[in-house]
């Protein structure tokens, strides 16, 4: 874990190179009812330590951005690169971990060997394997479950196994697709807290889709706002909101500013296509 | 724990029934009652809904069917040529044990577990060189569909002709009932693993066997263990049927085949029984080693 | 199935997949969360119906219809290497008849006495003797016959024969058919009715059901020579002893897959027809049969390739009879090896030809039920 630069959030006065760097972006999908513009003519950038949401309404290509990201999407034209390699580049160098909607945990392997799986695969010595994965239950407050089973944990437990996993290994891009989606408010408020609370102390880039303006105004040093059909990023939102976030931000007034300024982006992108 | 008495329609409309059949011929009275009364019983016992019901009910229920069938063919009088009692067949069995241990031994050891453990294997094996290519997957899954559904007992002639009358022909024809259902179930389990998962594996750079090894194939465990079960219990009716078409003078289809033949139809209920032990003891163990593997499927947990 | 049924149960009738976003999302949602934790999907794996003979047709045919769709190609090619292999196969097979056959014709063999051909292998046969190889592929009684010759006899036997002859495998075909269909529809219907019992009452549900499930590991096959033998002593004899033993072999997969079947509704809709105080057989021709579609299509294709089997293995005993059964046995005997193949390839024929039937049907019959396979 390096947790050295501070998060870059003055606008245009970053130096360092971009973590994630995208010039005219464009992804379309051939179907059979023709071709979908997923995502056309993005400029995005990411600096180290970082904090971006991606939000936007279903089909406005936030998803596909963040997988085209991680190499699971061919882009079709345009430029795209992940610390200054290709994504696909990166993907080999283990540059970034993953969490998906599901937990997706394998259940014939217990809590630490699903933390284990990437470092098995990656090839890490067997004691820094005991190592890794007993630091990482900590960081995620599972702290002795690890010989539990996937199905004998709740969902918001499962989730947070989910995201031990990805930070198991070293790789410092974090990229989250709805990982709180499925979750009652409740359980996803708490985790909300502990992920600001594990960027803290970790000091990840983090690349986080959201469908809830909460969500991505509470968590965010950057909230870019996409819009359908095509995918396309209507608006790029700096927040002012300070690096301490307790729970209670919500009910400032700056908060309900940035939220006020996400939701007119959200519709600004809608009216485009009337 | 209370038993319930059937309710008063029932009872009389039973009752009605044992006189009737009474009237008739007093054994027939004598085997309705009996069956009734123990249905009866057997009825009370379900409803009574405790915890040792599930394990006594179907045991009584088998009893209660061996009970009436001894009694039925004792009263009655049937000829051991159309229905031998059960203490005949049990007597056989007890009197031929060393014969039928060897027809045991020819026909499952030899016959039904070599075709199955190596029609397993292959099948498996086909499976994932099959799973590189969707092409020959494509191709081989509407194959290996149709195969299955063929009577493949109808090969054991032909297998007679090529490997001879031992066990070889036997186990060829096991190899041959039981590759296909398995290749069909093993395919179907490779695919189990979602696109989600798949796309983990791409993010940690995993590689092909990588992503075989540790995901696909234990995701695909219930399918396999499915397969497995299936076929087992091909396997034995593979062996035994091969063993009509032709055999050496020992083995269960062969002594199945010649017992009909001399109309020494205990011996051939005593063949039978030994199969159903060994087929579903048989069963048993994979089931066992499914529950052991597959411990994490929805279906092996309570 | 009725994974992503709506709870309202639209006009088409309940098990109808809505085209709103709910259902959507709850597909979404079980396609990411019901794979590997398997939900109902998961519990059907395990019972034994998915790939025994003929249920694969139907119970995977995401599957196969996938393989289908998506170009006869694929299929050809893997039929096409098969027949090459085949054909290749036939030579060292049939290779000392063959030069044996040849001698006898004047051809020079090489080496020159049979027994030392006799102690050759194959290969080196082959090897000796190319000139051999073109007459592999069209021997009298060889022991791996030819796909065209296979093809030929079928086509003597079945067309150029008329089908009320004694020599033609129609007849045959027709003697085994009847007496599984006799079988099939006997078991099923013995086999749902015992199935509807077994769901309403809770004494034979206990009873039965263990019996019936352990049936499935005992090889039933096996009394079919004693059942034709004992039925013939009482003067039973043609058709009826091989319609009980397919009858019998069709029962118990029957009455397993339709219990399965019949409750499989889940505890959402049984509540539901609670609510509106339906009565136990108004839930059972509303929701519980309709459930059961799929599950009865499953398994009468099982039970109908269990079914053909019974029949053939139950025309053995009696030798020199009809059917197909009948035929191998006595092509085995004679050592006619390509009526054996025949005869095979025939009940092949026939098999698919059933179980494809019943799959078209249930085709049918699913979708106008709003279910897809």
């Amino acid at each position: 874990m390096d947790g050295s630069t501070t998060p870059g959030t003055e606008a245009g006065i970053v130096t360092e190179a971009p973590v994630i760097e995208a010039k005219k972006l464009s992804l379309t999908f051939q179907t059979n009812d023709g071709p979908v513009h997923a995502l056309k003519d993005v400029n995005l950038r990411v600096d180290q330590g970082d904090f971006v949401s991606f939000i936007g309404p279903s089909g406005c290509g936030k998803t596909t951005l963040l997988r085209a990201i991680a190499a699971l999407e061919q882009p079709t034209s345009g430029t795209l690169t992940v610390n200054g390699l290709s994504p696909d580049e990166a993907r080999k160098a283990r540059a970034y971990g993953y969490v998906f909607q599901a937990a997706g945990l394998y259940p014939w392997r217990t809590i630490a060997g699903n933390i284990r799986l990437p470092l098995e695969i990656m090839g890490y010595a067997r004691s820094d394997m005991e190592d890794r994965v007993n630091k990482v239950l900590q960081l995620v407050d599972l702290e002795g479950f690890g010989k539990k089973y996937p199905w004998q944990l709740s969902g918001g437990m499962q989730q947070r196994a989910s995201i031990a996993r990805a930070l198991a290994f070293d790789a410092d891009i974090l990229l989250m697709d709805e990982p709180f989606g499925a979750l009652d408010e409740i359980v996803r408020d708490r985790l909300n807290e502990e992920l600001l609370s594990l960027w803290d102390r970790t000091g990840k880039t983090i690349g986080f889709v959201t469908h809830s303006i909460p969500e991505a105004v509470y968590l965010s040093t950057k909230i870019v706002v996409m819009s359908p059909r095509p995918g396309r990023i209507t608006d790029v939102i700096d927040s002012p909101l300070p690096k301490e976030r307790p729970l209670d931000i919500r009910d400032t007034a700056e908060f309900i500013d940035v939220a006020h300024r996400v939701r007119e982006g959200l519709r600004a992108g809608h009216g485009d296509d009337l | 724990m209370s038993l319930t008495l059937p309710n008063r329609t029932v009872l009389l409309a039973g009752m009605a029934l044992i006189v009737l059949g009474g009237v008739l011929d007093w054994r027939l009275g004598l085997v309705l009652a009996v069956w009734l009364g123990l249905w009866a019983l057997n009825a009370a016992i379900s409803e009574s809904g405790a915890a040792w019901a599930r394990y006594v009910v179907p045991v009584l229920f088998g009893l209660a069917l061996i009970l009436l069938w001894e009694l039925a063919v004792t009263l009655f009088n049937v000829p051991l040529v159309i229905l031998p009692a059960p203490s005949a067949i049990a007597a056989k069995i007890a009197g031929t044990t060393d014969l039928l241990w060897q027809d045991f031994v020819q026909t499952f050891v030899m016959g039904a577990l070599s075709g199955y453990a190596l029609g397993c294997a292959a099948a498996v094996l086909v499976a994932v060189l099959v799973d590189r290519s969707t092409f020959l997957q494509r191709g081989v899954l509407p194959v290996g569909n149709f195969m299955a559904a063929l009577p493949i007992v109808g090969t054991a002639p032909i297998f007679v002709m090529w490997y001879g009358f031992g066990w070889q022909s036997k186990a060829a024809v096991v190899f041959t009932m039981v590759f296909f259902p398995m290749l069909v179930n093993t395919v179907a389990g490779l695919k189990e693993a979602s696109a989600m998962q798949k796309d983990l594996m791409r993010t940690y750079a995993a590689g092909y066997w990588q992503t075989l090894i540790r995901l696909r194939l234990p995701a695909a465990m219930p399918f396999i263990f499915n397969g497995l079960k299936i076929s087992s219990t091909l396997a034995l009716i593979g062996a035994i049927v091969a063993e009509f078409f032709g055999s050496p003078i020992v083995g269960m289809g062969f002594r199945i085949s010649t017992s009909v033949g001399q109309l020494a139809l205990d011996m051939v209920w005593a063949e039978i029984a030994v199969a159903a032990l060994a087929g579903s003891l048989f069963y048993g163990a994979v089931a066992l080693v499914e529950r052991w593997v597959t411990f994490w499927h929805p279906s092996q947990r309570r | 199935m009725w994974r992503t049924g709506c709870a309202r149960g639209c006009a088409r009738g309940m098990g109808t997949t809505c085209e709103g976003t709910s259902a959507k999302r709850m597909a979404r949602v079980g396609k990411t969360y019901g794979t590997l934790y398997g939900t109902r999907r998961g519990d059907r794996v395990s019972d034994t119906s998915i790939s025994a003979p003929g249920a694969a047709v139907g119970r995977s045919a995401r599957v196969a219809l996938a393989g289908f769709a998506s170009g006869v190609l694929p299929v050809l090619t893997v039929v096409a290497a098969i027949l090459a292999l085949w054909y290749a196969a036939c030579v060292p097979m049939n290779i000392h008849g063959t030069v044996n056959l040849a001698r006898q014709h004047g051809f020079e063999a090489m080496p020159t006495t049979r027994g030392e051909r006799r102690d050759m292998g194959a290969f080196a046969l082959i090897a000796a003797n190319p000139v051999a190889i073109a007459f592999t592929w069209s021997e009298d009684k060889p022991r791996l016959p030819a796909p065209h010759q296979v093809v030929s006899e079928l086509w003597v036997s079945t067309v150029s024969v008329a089908p009320t002859d004694k020599r033609s495998l129609v007849f045959h075909a027709w003697a085994t058919l009847s007496a599984t269909l006799v079988g099939f529809v006997i078991g099923t219907g013995l086999g749902i009715l015992l199935a509807v019992g077994i769901v309403h009452n809770r004494a034979m549900d206990m009873s039965v059901m263990p019996w019936a499930i352990a049936s499935q590991t005992i090889p039933i096959l096996a009394i079919a020579p004693m059942v034709v033998v004992v039925l013939a002593s009482v003067g039973l004899t043609g058709l009826l002893p091989k319609a009980l033993i397919s009858a019998y072999l069709s029962f118990f997969p029957v009455v397993v897959g339709m219990v399965k079947g019949l409750r499989s509704p889940d505890a959402m809709q049984l509540d539901l027809l609670k609510t509106y105080y339906a009565s136990k057989t108004q839930t059972f021709w509303k929701l519980r049969l309709p459930a059961s579609m799929p599950y009865l299509f499953a398994s009468l294709k099982i039970g109908a390739a269990a079914s053909l089997v019974g029949a053939i293995v139950g025309e053995l005993p009696s030798g020199g009879g009809q059917g197909l059964g009948a035929r191998l046995l006595a092509g085995s005997y004679y050592g006619q090896t390509i009526q054996i193949w025949s005869a095979l390839f025939m009940a092949a024929i026939v098999a698919a030809s059933v179980v494809g039937i019943i799959g078209a049907v249930e085709r049918v019959t699913l979708r106008r039920m709003g279910m897809r396979t």
